[in-house]
């Protein structure tokens, strides 16, 4: 029993393999209906003649064409504020776009190619309106900024494929198409650009000119307390206790420890804390005490040894510099905290200062600094360890005061000039966030356009 | 000689500062170029400048050794490790598995990430000193920080939903507020200090006094 029902059902295995062949076949003469039921229900016009068509073929037939929209204009031009290395293709939004449509780039070397293909993006990205670095030029007297809604694609070609960068002075032409469910369509116009290297990025005039505005500012001031050096500057307490720091430590014969931070000498806050040790070095030299700076970047050991040395000088007492006494450490971050950790274990100063820029070390310093009983000084423009600075030390100068402590030090009229100009700016600043703040809220945008570096 | 000293230096800051000014606003592959060349230099200038840093540290060391100052053992165990890692680095390179890779791996990182794991006690001691109540700006202070670590933790939403609102808004509002102020002062205060340096105004980074 078992056996006749195995071979009955391989019959009608058998049976369904031979008639899906059959239906399948493309050399069969007449093609019958899948479902005669549906045939039926299509009415006798359907069965007539003896090609009665079946499958695939009938419906795509069935499936009306796909219109694959593309642009009303195309342009390609040389990407403007560059470095004669990219070329920008740009077209306004098809009618009916949608976020199935998708756009090819593809560049060649002359009109009729061969073509590379270059980027590929759907239609709901790649919008001139939200385009940075290079566009708009002037970009406060264009249109589509802020509060603009998205119009125009943008794609900027700057490769070839295989990351080839295209060379300037050499024509190239670009084709768009346009795809959608498959189908596709292509611009009906090859177009051409030439990248072209530019002498001023018009990108950042407004930097330009508020760069120029605000040093043009600084300079007048300084020229003008050249006329009038009696200038009223604000008092600094933490740097008013500069003095009484090293004065304490004099009294106590313990030395002076002075950081300049975790920076090289191309951080301005280095820079800064620089002039600061000068100055402190003349105070030093003068009441005769020692003064200890272990250094964490090679050449910033250099100039700190020149500026300790000039200060001894400056002060008449040559003779009481020792070299050994700024010396290199380390310039990994967490070994230089453990030296200057055990220095200030061993040696016990009297006062620390801090000054520069500074990273995670700087709560490890400034604790092991207060458990020892010194007095201590920070000045720095790290925001994110200011607070760890504030709990820690006796004084801090916050940010801007690490850059006008040297002028409030030295109290020359030339470098407190520059202190008033910066102060005249910061009243400029002052006034456009007020205006700023008050033109937003009443709709008008372009104020916040005027001051974003696009560079 | 006192050109060289004086006038030379600040010529050179002008021209420099000026040339790099005017760099930001010229996109084109000189520019590009230029600023490439300089930070060239700067790599040669940090490499014969290491060698300056390895005497100055070894010559500071000696010194507190041949002195028999206080904690001169550690300046020995400075001087024996500087040498010895010398010697395995020139002779089986540094690479992982050799035995310079290995007291790199196994005993440099480790002393490392101690160190930095004392951060945690540090914040600890600092945190408590910052807030004592004792003056109304410290009451301030201690309530902000309160609401901003436990808005911050499950437990503050455990308290109330509207912690997290509230600890987002002291670290979005006030306390960016407070930020931005400072970095736009530093901002100000960089432009001035370099023109400062630029028109050499202020001279005393390059040691020579006023």
């Amino acid at each position: 029993m078992k056996n006749l029902i195995r071979l009955a059902a391989s019959l009608v295995v058998v049976l369904i393999l031979l008639l899906c062949s059959a239906a399948f076949s493309q050399e069969s003469d007449v093609e019958l209906p899948e479902e005669p039921a549906a045939a039926e229900e299509a009415g006798p016009e359907a069965l007539e003649g003896a090609d009665i068509i079946i499958g695939l073929e009938p419906a795509a037939e069935e499936v009306p064409a796909v219109e694959v929209p593309l642009p009303s204009y195309v342009t390609v031009s040389d990407l403007p504020n560059d470095d004669g290395t990219g070329i920008v293709v740009e077209f306004e939004k098809a009618e009916g776009e949608t976020e199935a449509l998708t756009y090819t780039v593809s560049v060649g070397a002359g009109p009729d190619g061969p073509w590379q293909e270059v980027g590929s993006f759907p239609a709901t990205k790649k919008w001139k309106e939200e385009a940075g670095h290079y566009y708009p030029a002037f970009f406060w007297f264009q249109k589509g900024r802020a509060g603009v809604s998205n119009n125009i694609h943008l794609f900027t070609i700057q490769n070839l494929s295989g990351n080839v960068p295209l060379e300037t002075g050499v024509e190239y032409f670009v084709k768009l198409t346009a795809s959608l469910d498959g189908a596709s369509r292509d611009y009906p116009e090859i177009l051409s650009a030439t990248p072209e290297e530019q002498w001023f990025d018009t990108g950042r005039t407004n930097v330009l000119i508020l760069a120029v505005l605000f040093g043009a500012t600084v300079l007048y001031f300084i020229a003008r307390a050249r006329r009038d050096p009696n200038l009223f500057i604000r008092k600094i307490s933490g740097l008013d206790a500069v003095d009484e720091a090293i004065g304490r430590a004099t009294e106590m014969g313990k030395p002076i420890l002075y950081l300049n931070g975790m920076s090289s000498l191309a951080d301005l806050s280095t820079l800064a804390a620089l002039n600061i040790l000068g100055r402190v070095a003349r105070r030093v030299a003068n009441y005769e005490s020692k003064l200890t700076v272990p250094c964490r970047d090679p050449i910033v050991l250099t100039v700190a040894q020149e500026i300790v040395k000039a200060g001894y000088t400056d002060a008449g007492r040559p003779d009481a510099y020792n070299a050994d006494d700024i010396f290199f450490l380390t310039e990994d971050q967490f070994s230089y905290a453990a030296a200057v950790c055990g220095i200030m274990m061993r040696d016990k100063p009297a006062a620390n200062f801090f000054m520069g820029y500074y990273y995670a070390e700087a709560l490890i310093l400034t604790e092991t600094g207060a458990s020892t009983g010194a007095i201590q000084i920070a000045g720095t423009d790290a925001s994110t360890q200011l607070p760890f600075f504030v709990t820690t030390c006796d004084y801090t100068l916050i940010g801007e005061e690490l850059y006008a402590a040297s002028a409030y030090l030295s109290r020359e009229p030339l470098v407190l000039g520059s202190l008033k100009g910066q102060d005249m700016a910061k009243v400029f600043m002052m006034v456009m966030i007020i205006i700023g703040t008050l033109l937003m809220t009443f709709g008008v945008v372009f104020i916040k356009d005027l001051f974003k570096a696009l560079g | 000689m006192q050109f060289l000293r004086k006038q030379f230096p600040v010529m050179l800051a002008f021209v420099m500062g000026m040339a790099m000014f005017i760099r930001e606003f010229v996109p084109s592959k000189f520019s590009e170029q230029l600023y490439y060349g300089f930070t060239d230099w700067a790599i040669v200038i940090v490499g014969f400048s290491a060698v300056f840093a390895i005497l100055s540290l070894l010559h500071h060391h000696m010194n507190k050794v041949r002195r028999r100052v206080d904690g001169y053992g550690y300046s020995v165990i400075t001087i024996l490790a500087f040498i010895q890692m010398i010697i395995l680095g020139l002779i089986f390179s540094v690479r992982p598995g050799t035995p310079a890779g290995w007291e790199y791996q196994w005993m440099f990182v480790p002393m490392q990430a101690t160190m930095f794991a004392t951060l945690a006690f540090f914040i600890a001691s600092a945190a408590f000193r910052a807030f004592r109540a004792r003056t109304w700006e410290a009451l301030a202070l201690l309530l902000a920080g309160l609401i901003v670590m436990i808005g911050r933790v499950p437990i503050g939403e455990f308290i109330s939903p509207h912690l997290s609102t509230f600890s987002d808004w002291i670290m979005n509002n006030p306390s960016m507020a407070g930020f931005r102020g400072i970095i736009l002062g530093v901002a100000l205060a960089q432009i001035a200090i370099s023109v400062r340096i630029i028109f050499g105004i202020e001279r005393t980074y390059m040691g020579g006094g006023d």
